[in-house]
């Protein structure tokens, strides 16, 4: 295989990780609707939970990213 | 065409060298100095006739100030009071850092690996240092959790340690791949515009709405780091 073509297979198996993170973060606002559902009083407080779980997860698809660029471009 | 890696590229203005210790003054010193300056005159010129009736820029000032309090208030209690000028300062530098990265040609200082490293290593050796201060040597209790048998000690406490010692490391790097992650993707969604040539008005609505989902990922991380920061000295003033 030449070695222009194993990178990019590469780079496509570097995101392999979104899977995952598509599935936690779904998970994260699934869970914050269902709680504001059930009581919306909550909302202002479990907004601002439901954000940095959010970010804490897209932390990890943007290492996956980070790590896909860094072999397409070097 | 460029690579979307070359805008991370640190160049040097003034050289200047000590021996063989390269301290010279490059872009990353520049935005550094510069958002400090920022910083300075956003907080000076907020307050500088504060009235009870806030206007635009006292208004800023006091939502900036209000988050960070609320967010001592809530994350470590009353005993955090006293450090709110450090989370404070932390905040907003790194704040205006990722937000003078996102004027074009402007170079993004919080994306170097060395800077964020930096200030989490700072993070990590002040809130070490009140914990050891607050608790003495009590402080080693914290790498086994309370009502923890005694049999798993060797397992958990082992398994404490590298947690606690690799808190420095993902926060760095959390932040770090943040913002070279999403500016690396910022130049690539712009290439893409470049190549579809006349048609690539199509694509620059999805380019704006990238750029704004950047805005907020900038503010998003600014907040994680100094919430982050916040618990770290939450459990080091409460031990767990």
């Amino acid at each position: 295989m030449d070695m222009e073509a194993a990178r990019m297979i590469g780079a496509g198996l570097a995101v392999f990780p979104l899977l995952g993170v598509g599935l936690g973060i779904g998970s994260i606002f699934s869970n914050l609707i269902q709680s504001v559902a059930r009581n919306p009083e909550a909302r202002k407080e479990l907004f601002s939970i439901g954000i940095l779980g959010f970010a804490l997860t897209e932390a990890v698809a943007l290492f996956a990213l980070l790590i896909a660029f860094l072999i397409l471009f070097k | 065409m460029h690579s979307p890696l070359e805008q991370f590229t640190v160049k040097t203005l003034i050289p200047f060298h000590i021996g063989d210790v390269d301290l010279s003054f490059t872009n990353s010193s520049l935005f550094m100095m510069i958002s400090a300056l920022g910083i300075f005159f956003f907080l000076g010129l907020g307050l500088r006739k504060p009235s009870v009736v806030p206007g635009r820029f006292q208004s800023l000032v006091e939502m900036a100030y209000e988050l960070v309090s609320t967010m001592i208030q809530d994350n470590v209690g009353h005993d955090g009071k006293r450090y709110f000028p450090f989370i404070f300062s932390i905040f907003l530098f790194v704040l205006f850092g990722n937000l003078l990265g996102m004027i074009p040609y402007a170079f993004t200082f919080t994306s170097q690996i060395i800077l964020t490293l930096g200030l989490a290593s700072l993070v990590f050796i002040v809130v070490t240092c009140i914990g050891f201060i607050k608790h003495g040597f009590k402080f080693f209790k914290f790498f086994l959790p309370e009502g923890a048998p005694l049999f798993m000690a060797p397992i958990l406490i082992p398994i404490e340690i590298i947690s606690y010692l690799s808190r420095p490391i993902s926060l760095s790097i959390r932040l770090f791949a943040n913002m070279m992650a999403g500016h690396t993707m910022l130049k690539v969604f712009a290439l893409f515009t470049m190549l579809l040539g006349i048609y690539g008005i199509s694509t620059i609505l999805l380019n704006t709405v990238l750029i704004g989902f950047e805005v907020l990922v900038a503010f998003l991380q600014a907040y994680v780091f100094s919430v982050l920061s916040c618990l770290y000295l939450s459990d080091a003033i409460h031990m767990h």
